[in-house]
């Protein structure tokens, strides 16, 4: 069985790559919206 | 939902989900066929649509069947939970709590109708809603669990994509899209009988009314073969109307032999072995139609064998 601290460690990581993927998303959908505005207005 | 829901090990995650979880929610390979259908929808209707908006249209498409992906794990946890192909799911694994799940699908419900709607059109935008809403209100609400019917009428919801591809071209629904939509409408029973056919015992343990649950295999047999006759017309169609040519419809007429030949085989089979052959096949089958309804557009192809 795990130890307590390693299934600690092991939630902290999960956390670690949820906020990361989290992030990944946000910074995508900010992207998205600027270049489907850029587009709408017909700059490319 | 059946007294199944109330199992402890569908209630509550025992742990934090990992990212990998959430992309399994998304059900990543019946993505993939949907994005493909979708983006031919895309490629074949008439028009202009700037690349970066089609790329958009084609990601709205797939995190919509996604999203409908997410919700149906969500609602069939209890039967999931049970059946060998699908307890290592995130949910009846116990990795995630249901609440997340459905969380997760009806907000990747919103954001992809909301940005096909912004970015495209509101016609491809409400053709994204109606696939959502049928797949998870028709299909798994409603269907699923009453009719061995489930996966005819419910093929619907697997048949939209190219045809909101199409529209977010167009802004409107064309002949050909409709095409489309058949082919795959007609396609879906004998590709999920023919898994249903070796998976009998797990939908029957689940209490799902799949077709050889509850008519038995030959008559499931005999359903298959006659689906696969009468995908030849439409498998055949688009070459008929000029939306594809020559190359096309000599591949469509090898890949309609060949299904229809895996279905005989399947009739004569006391065993699993061919209708696990022709599941394989039947996303081949339907993966090469649609490739070739490209290919034969593609510049040079139609000159050389048109």
């Amino acid at each position: 069985m795990k130890g307590l601290a390693a299934m600690a460690d092991d939630r902290q990581s999960r956390q670690r790559a949820r906020n990361r993927a989290l992030l990944a998303v946000l910074l995508g959908l900010v992207a998205l919206f600027y270049v489907m505005a850029l587009v709408k207005m017909g700059a490319f | 939902m059946s007294d199944l829901s109330t199992s402890p090990a569908v209630g509550v995650a025992a742990e934090l989900p990992a990212v990998g979880d959430y992309v399994a929610l998304l059900k990543p390979r019946v993505m993939s066929l949907v994005v493909f259908t979708g983006f031919v929808g895309l490629y074949l209707a008439p028009g202009h649509l700037h690349p970066v908006l089609a790329a958009i249209a084609v990601m709205c498409i797939a995190v919509g069947a996604g999203a409908a992906g997410a919700i149906n794990m969500w609602y069939d946890r209890d039967i999931d939970a049970v059946m060998r192909r699908t307890q290592g799911r995130p949910l009846p694994a116990g990795r995630m709590a249901p609440g997340e799940a459905l969380g997760f699908g009806c907000v990747l419900a919103v954001a992809s109708v909301l940005v096909m709607g912004l970015g495209v059109n509101w016609a491809a935008a409400a053709l994204l809603a109606l696939t959502i809403a049928f797949y998870v209100f028709v299909y798994t609400v409603w269907l699923k669990r009453r009719t061995p019917q489930n996966i005819v009428i419910g093929g619907a919801a697997g048949a939209f994509p190219p045809v909101v591809g199409w529209a977010a071209v167009t802004g409107d629904v064309g002949l050909p899209a409709l095409l489309l939509f058949a082919l795959i409408f007609f396609w879906t029973p004998p590709h999920f009988w023919a898994l249903s056919l070796y998976r009998c015992g797990d939908y029957a343990r689940a209490g799902v009314p799949m077709l050889p649950v509850v008519a038995g295999a030959r008559e499931t047999k005999k359903q298959m073969l006659t689906y696969t006759l009468l995908l030849w017309p439409l498998a055949l169609a688009p070459a008929l109307i000029g939306v594809a040519g020559a190359l096309y419809f000599a591949v469509a007429l090898i890949l309609s032999a060949l299904f229809t030949l895996a279905a005989i085989r399947v009739w004569f089979d006391a065993g699993d072995r061919a209708a696990r052959q022709m599941f394989g096949f039947s996303i081949l089958y339907l993966f090469l139609l649609f490739a070739f309804l490209v290919i034969d557009r593609a510049p040079g192809v139609a000159g050389v064998v048109g």
